[in-house]
């Protein structure tokens, strides 16, 4: 089963310590200034946002079927069993299609390094592998960032919304938007007010560039034969047209220099 | 006319390459931050958007290898060295600027071992590294012929028709694989752009862009070295861009009446000017294609191949650049050395070009079953009309 976050933020309190953890957790830097700064960075891979009384997590959402995954071209974005987005900077070469390809925009760049790597939460797999909580969730004072199985988790929040119907916008976020994410959010606001687009598709965002891809084979294997029959076709024709003309003055001049001929014709 | 001009153009190709080469250092010595105006949220820029131009311009060279070796129309021989030059060029043009833009390019084998079958980017990473290949040996008979190298030519002939096939095959899942990197973007490329055909828009408008560069090209020689392709040849390579452009346009239109975009245009944005800006210089030249003064005349014939070259220029940045615009929240012009770095890619390549046109049997009908005489054809006085006809009617 995989792992995921629940971020209720009817619970979040602000106190930013989920940053102060990350930070900690992926030997960050994090102090004032840091904690001030209201995005994700490549020094920072989870921001919670204010409005008023209101607050929000941003962290990568670690998507079920990830797009920055199925673009990446040397597999250095995986999508782990155990729930994970990792990274395999050893693997990375930098072109950046996963920054694009992500519907969130959480894959950050070290753009003032000479050898730069693509900064974002990874969900903390090495805690998670080794059966512990996620740094963010571990430090939450008040557990509104909740650690545990994806299924659980989406029934609690479930039961949550249930619970308290005027308390909470009537959506779980991540539940379906680009066919499932490991973190999944609950808001009394609108989401799209914290930036989390309302129009995401429902399904996986690999399958969009995947039915394109699953062709390739097919057009190898008819566009060959096709282009090697109509070869076959135009050449014939030309050879039928070459034994009539034989012993014209066009073959004269081949057979001059006959020692050239034997690949074309 | 021709002395002056080059003392011109060759002040302009030493300042370009200067101030690349700078820019290279720079980008090498203080990295990408330092050297462009990328930022997170907008990750590429202008290199990719020419990435994507310099393989549409390369389109010509699967084309005309189809046309002359596969459906075997040989009156078009002539225009398939320069073509496949041409191709050459545009792939390593590509190259170079990939190997530029990437943060870690001494990776850039990466995809050679590390497999994502599900990438679209790892497709075109294979298709770049065989389709150049092929590009090479599709144009090697012209250097071999220079060298008079008999037995790797013969060789060459026996694998030449595989080798084409093979090229065509990776040049359309190429050209179309550079429009399906954009399929996974629907939230963020603009409306008028995005599109599910965005691969097959990219294919068709490859085949417009390379038909566009050999008139283009002719014309080029021509002046510079009164090299050319024969006038009768570049009237039906515009009828044919006429025919192709009507139907890339035919098919950009039937897909926005799909998906219901054409309210966009009402809106007063940079998107709707610089969208309808691509679709005029795309236009233009098709309505004057079909015109029979313009194929009399060589150099408005040049003007419409011009014309469409910057329409899909216009095209392919709009996707790359003005089209993502909007939802990243950012506004993105090029830092001048993403400008200079561009600009000698692209006069590098014209250098080239014009060196092997002037040393190579590129223009001249270097039938492959003629070497001696193409092998002396080289010399630049020597011209390309003697053995045409006798091309044309073997065609036929």
């Amino acid at each position: 089963m995989s792992k995921a976050l629940l971020y209720d933020a009817t619970i979040c309190i602000g106190c930013k310590q989920c940053e102060q953890g990350c930070a900690t957790e992926n030997s960050l830097p994090y102090n004032d200034s840091i904690a001030a700064e209201e995005k994700q960075s490549e020094h920072k891979y989870t921001a919670v946002l204010t409005k008023g009384d209101k607050f929000m997590r941003r962290l990568c959402m670690n998507c079920q079927d990830p797009a920055c995954a199925s673009a990446c071209p040397v597999a250095a974005l995986r999508k782990t069993a155990a729930g994970p987005v990792i990274y395999e900077e050893g693997r990375c070469m930098g072109c950046r299609y996963c920054m694009l390809a992500c519907p969130f925009n959480v894959p950050k760049y070290e753009w003032g390094k000479m050898l730069p790597k693509v900064r974002k939460c990874t969900m903390c797999p090495n805690r998670v592998a080794a059966g512990k909580q996620t740094a963010c969730a571990e430090i939450c004072p008040t557990g509104a960032t909740k650690f545990g199985e994806r299924d659980e988790l989406i029934n609690e929040a479930q039961k949550r919304i249930r619970d308290n119907p005027g308390q909470y916008v009537q959506h779980i976020y991540g539940l379906s938007e680009v066919g499932g994410t490991s973190v999944l959010l609950l808001s009394s606001v609108p989401f799209e007010q914290f930036g989390y687009s309302a129009n995401m598709l429902t399904e996986p965002m690999p399958l969009l560039t995947s039915r394109v891809l699953s062709k390739v084979p097919d057009v190898v294997m008819l566009g060959g034969v096709l282009l090697g029959g109509i070869w076959w076709i135009t050449n014939r024709r030309d050879d039928v047209a070459a034994a009539e003309d034989s012993e014209k003055k066009s073959v004269f001049e081949d057979k001059k220099r006959g020692k050239d001929e034997n690949g074309e014709a | 006319m021709g002395k002056p001009r080059f003392g011109f153009w060759n002040v302009i190709l030493w300042v370009v390459l200067l101030l690349g080469g700078y820019s290279l250092i720079l980008r090498f010595a203080r990295g990408l931050g330092a050297s462009t105006n990328l930022s997170d949220a907008f990750p590429w820029g202008l290199w990719v958007g020419f990435k994507l131009f310099a393989v549409a311009l390369a389109g010509g060279g699967f084309t005309l290898a189809a046309v002359v070796h596969i459906f075997n129309l040989k009156r078009y021989h002539p225009v398939l060295r320069p073509m496949i030059l041409t191709a050459f060029l545009g792939y390593s043009a590509f190259i170079c600027s990939l190997i530029i833009d990437l943060g870690r390019p001494y990776r850039v084998w990466h995809p050679m071992v590390m497999w994502n079958d599900h990438s679209v980017m790892f497709e075109i990473a294979w298709c770049v590294m065989l389709y150049t290949t092929v590009l090479a040996l599709e144009f090697a008979p012209a250097v071999l012929e220079r060298l008079g190298w008999q037995r790797a030519l013969v060789w060459l002939r026996g694998v030449m028709i595989p080798v084409v096939i093979l090229g065509v095959i990776l040049s359309t899942l190429h050209q179309s694989s550079l429009g399906s990197l954009y399929l996974i973007v629907p939230g963020k490329l603009y409306p008028l752009w995005y599109s599910p055909l965005e691969p097959v828009f990219f294919f068709v408008s490859a085949l417009c862009a390379g038909l566009a560069m050999t008139v283009f090209e002719s014309w080029h020689s021509r002046k510079a070295f009164g090299k050319q392709l024969e006038q009768s040849l570049l009237v039906s390579l515009g009828r044919v861009l006429a025919v192709a452009l009507s139907f890339y346009l035919a098919l950009r239109f039937v897909d926005m009446v799909h998906r219901g975009v054409f309210h966009l245009l009402l809106l007063p944005r940079t998107e709707t000017y610089l969208f309808l800006l691509e679709i005029a210089l795309l236009l233009i030249p098709m309505l004057l294609l079909f015109q029979r003064r313009i194929h009399q005349n060589p150099t408005a014939l040049y003007f419409c191949s011009v014309l469409t070259l910057l329409g899909f220029v216009t095209n392919r940045m709009n996707v790359a650049i003005t089209g993502m615009e909007a939802s990243s929240g950012t506004y993105y012009f090029p830092k001048w050395t993403e400008l200079a770095i561009t600009m000698s890619l692209v006069a590098g390549a014209f250098a080239v070009f014009w060196l092997a046109v002037k040393y190579l049997p590129v223009f001249p009908p270097a039938h492959e079953t003629h070497l001696a005489q193409s092998a002396r054809v080289a010399a630049p006085s020597a011209a390309a009309s003697p053995a045409v006809p006798e091309l044309t009617h073997a065609g036929s």
